[in-house]
């Protein structure tokens, strides 16, 4: 028996099986985890029927039906399976939540009324409903599902116009009035640190402060006659026959599922998928786009590349090419590559330590005195955060650029030296170039470590809403000193720390799935430059 | 193989150095008959050459006088110390950490290790292809531009006339005019072996040091560049290692043949190869041994 397994074995079919059972497993794995993820994602923007519940206690319910499973029933386990529908109900402004489970069974019937609609809100989250009028200061517009949709479908774009213009004026405008303000406040505070209380300067100072005050007076004013021009309201009936009254400011949106067609249903994903993209977060992140956490990690994965690419090339280039080869440097060799494993907290901690509190605190002490005790950089911020990840990643690139030098044969080294070339001429001039695929190789892995590290950055500068974005109009317009937002540290925030974790869970897989692409974006970039680099070197030529 | 006891050095030099130095003594015949020829101009000049290797001695005081605009080729068994002997010639040997040489070498009358020397223009004078062909992973056209870009050699135009003047002398030109913008790497062998030697003589050295340059290359990639080596010497003094005999004979004007770090003989190929002065040097032609 044993020699005959023996023979088998030795034979190798069984290991062949095996090696390959291996490696499908771990296909389909990747595949299925992506899959999931996809679909979840998928189904976010893809627009729900509105559907009318009657239920057996007589209560009726308007919603879309997000989910549906098996209730449990451990006393009885041979008993026929009993499910239970999630709701979507909306509303939570008159009922609390906005998610509700119902026995299935205890459902008599259900409809698809046609007059139903869903009204995207700036709070409180979508409306289910009916129409019954539309008003402007006491005039009826127009009443009625039909009528009142029409009307409504004329008066959304321009109410949001507005309410895009006074978002402009209060974030950009008087958001710039408020720095400059600031940094008003800080110079004078300065001077009085210096012991100079009056004279030219300060003046000059109060003056400029007066200025912004009245520039700022008047941007106000700009605001509060924006606002005053929104007037209209819309009135409706939840299933119930309460009333609502919403004023069309409030209103980002308004559609009735169940009379779209096919078109209407891509458009409307298109379009959703879109503001998820491009839009700011809204009510505690639950609704809303992600843009500024794309932005914030996009950024910070380029500031690290920045320092950690020259950073480890460097390294890599004077431990194979110019350093003694001996134990030092094999000692070293080893350590890189177990700093590469070490855990990312680790690094997060000591990019507190150092960053943060040692260098950030000693710029603020040196060039933001007057801002003290309010720190500037002696905070968390992309900067900090930035160089945090370069550290983590930078034995990924001291590593590949290490391999890449190895396998750069002697002979064109050689030959470069042979025509007067110098041992830098020879560095620079041939032996970068022929490394550069591999450089690249070290850079794909370290972006997609940093894009999916979340731990470190929780302490170096990532929060879950940050008001400002590190890049703005404002000079010297990058502001490193700034905290951000990342699509990692926002995964966890919407699905795990939301107080509404079941309007927030279809979001962790859209951000997921968002942060995937990015990563792959990121890298498929880099993977065509490094194709065409090793296309121009035909490394891979004869 | 035979261990063979050697004596140093050989006549014919010996006698040349002789005559060299002290006017009065007669020349050898074959030295006179280099003379006669216009010949015995010479190029580089090694004097008591000891070369080792950490410990290990490489090169045995080695004395010789290679001739300007002739290609002299190095044969011998591997191991002999033929490469290192010329890669002496243009100091490649400094960059291995444990060599050292003892004895003089001059090429053009200057000494190769005088305080002055600065290896970098030492090797423009002195080029060198390689016995493993190796263009740089770049462009054609880089490849052979590199040296006069090192060299400091900036203007495009003119870098361009060197590109094709060096092409055209290694017989690449009609074979590459049109792809000078695509990589070395995708050429034949044989032709990376002549772009080789066109980014070699880009700097216009005035001795090309060559080392087994067709020991990787098929017979008829071979053949083009020993008639491109006898085309060469006309403007270049050539040095090669080759450890095949035909070669030697077919392209050599002079020949040395070297065992266990030895210079054994040293003469005019012709001479060489019908009436070897040393045992060691018939019995290695003959293929007795190596
Ligand atoms: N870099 C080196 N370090 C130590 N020994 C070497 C080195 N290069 C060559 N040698 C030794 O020197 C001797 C001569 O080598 P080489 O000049 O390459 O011979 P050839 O070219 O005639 O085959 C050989 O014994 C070889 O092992
Ligand atoms: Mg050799």
């Amino acid at each position: 028996m044993r020699a005959a397994f023996k023979k088998v074995w030795n034979r190798g079919d069984g290991f062949i099986w095996l090696a390959g059972a291996g490696l499908s497993l771990s296909l389909i794995m990747t595949a299925a985890l992506l899959l999931a993820i996809f679909f979840n994602a998928a189904q976010f923007f893809w627009p729900g029927e509105t559907v009318k519940l009657f239920v057996e206690d007589g209560r009726a319910i308007l919603g879309e039906i997000t989910g549906r499973e098996d209730i449990p029933n451990p006393d009885n386990p041979e008993a026929p399976l009993k499910y239970r529908v999630q709701v979507k109900q909306g509303n939570r402004d008159i009922h609390g939540t906005d998610f509700l489970w119902v026995e299935e069974s205890s459902i008599k019937a259900t409809q698809l009324p046609q007059d139903a609609v869903v009204v995207e809100r700036r709070e409180w989250g979508n409306f289910y409903g009916f129409i019954k009028e539309v008003r402007d200061q006491g005039n009826v517009l127009a009443q009625g599902a039909e009528k009142g949709m029409k009307i409504l479908e004329e008066l959304i774009p321009v109410s949001n116009d507005n309410i895009n213009a006074i978002q402009k004026i209060a974030r950009k405008n008087i958001g710039a009035v408020n720095f400059y303000m600031e940094k008003n406040r800080l110079e004078l505070k300065k001077l009085k640190l210096e012991g100079i209380d009056n004279g030219k300067a300060v003046e000059k100072l109060r003056m400029e402060n007066d200025e912004l005050q009245n520039e700022y007076k008047t941007f106000e004013a700009q605001l509060a006659e924006l606002r005053k021009s929104q007037t209209a309201e819309a009135v409706f009936t939840t299933i119930n026959g309460v009333e609502k009254v919403i004023p069309l400011s409030q209103i980002i949106r308004i559609y009735s599922p169940n009379n779209f067609g096919w078109f209407d249903k891509i458009n409307f994903f298109l379009v959703k998928g879109w503001e998820f993209i491009s839009d700011e977060p809204r009510e505690a992140n639950t609704e809303g786009g992600v843009f500024p956490a794309i932005f914030g990690t996009v950024l910070m994965v380029m500031i690290m590349s920045l320092m950690a690419t020259p950073l480890g090339v460097l390294a890599a280039f004077y431990l194979r090419e110019y350093a003694r080869q001996g134990a030092m440097v094999s000692a070293v060799r080893i350590a890189v590559n177990n700093l590469a494993g070490v855990p990312s907290i680790v690094f997060g901690v000591f990019g507190v330590g150092f960053f943060i509190y040692f260098i950030g605190g000693s710029i603020d002490s040196f060039f933001f005195s007057e801002a003290l005790p309010t720190p500037t950089y002696g905070t968390g911020g992309i900067l900090w955060a930035s160089l945090t990840m370069a550290l983590l990643t930078v034995p990924v690139v001291i590593v590949s650029t290490e391999e890449g030098l190895a396998s750069v044969s002697g002979g064109i080294r050689e030959a470069s030296f042979a025509v007067g070339a110098t041992k830098f001429e020879t560095t620079w001039r041939v032996v970068l170039p022929a490394v550069m695929p591999s450089i690249l190789t070290g850079l794909i892995l370290a972006m997609a470590r940093a894009a999916g590290e979340v731990a470190p950055l929780m302490i170096t500068g990532v929060v879950k809403l940050a008001p400002t974005l590190p890049i703005d109009g404002i000079w010297p317009f990058l502001h490193l000193e700034r905290k951000f937002m990342h699509l990692g540290f926002h995964i966890y925030d919407v699905g795990f720390q939301s107080p509404n974790v079941d309007a927030a869970r279809p979001m962790v897989f859209t951000t997921t799935l968002l942060l995937i692409g990015i990563v792959l974006l990121l890298n498929f970039t880099a993977v065509i430059l490094r194709n065409r680099l090793r296309k121009k070197l035909a490394v891979s030529g004869v | 193989m035979a261990i063979i006891k050697l004596r140093s050095g050989n006549q014919d030099m010996e006698n040349y150095k002789v005559e060299k130095k002290v006017e009065n003594r007669v020349p050898s015949n074959e030295m006179a008959h280099l003379k006669l020829k216009g010949l015995g101009n010479p190029m580089v000049e090694i004097e008591n050459l000891n070369f080792f290797y950490g410990e290990k001695k490489a090169l045995n005081n080695i004395n010789m006088i290679i001739p300007k605009h002739q290609v002299t080729a190095f044969i011998g068994p591997s191991g002999c110390g033929k490469s290192t002997l010329l890669r002496c010639l243009n100091r490649m040997n400094d960059l291995v950490e444990s060599a050292r040489m003892e004895g003089a070498i001059r090429i053009g009358g200057r000494d190769l290790h005088q305080e002055s020397e600065n290896v970098s223009v030492l090797r423009k004078r002195v080029g060198m292809v390689f016995q493993k062909f190796n263009p740089f992973p770049k462009t054609i056209f880089e490849n052979v531009a590199y040296g006069p870009k090192i060299h400091g050699l900036k203007n495009k135009a003119k870098l361009e006339e060197i590109v094709e003047n060096s092409l055209k002398s290694v017989a690449l030109w009609d074979e590459v005019k049109d792809r000078l913008n695509e990589s070395a790497l995708a050429l034949s062998g044989g032709q990376q072996q002549r772009l080789c030697i066109a980014r070699a003589i880009a700097v216009e050295p005035e001795v090309l040091l060559m080392d087994e340059p067709c020991s990787a290359l098929d017979p008829l990639s071979t053949g083009k560049i020993e008639e491109l080596v006898v085309g060469l010497k006309e403007n270049y003094t050539i040095v090669i290692v080759t450890h095949n005999m035909q070669q030697a004979a077919r392209i050599a004007d002079f020949t040395g043949f070297m065992l266990l770090g030895d210079l054994v003989e040293f003469g005019p190929t012709d001479r060489m190869f019908t009436k070897p002065n040393k045992k060691e040097t018939e019995d290695y032609i003959t293929g007795r041994f190596g």
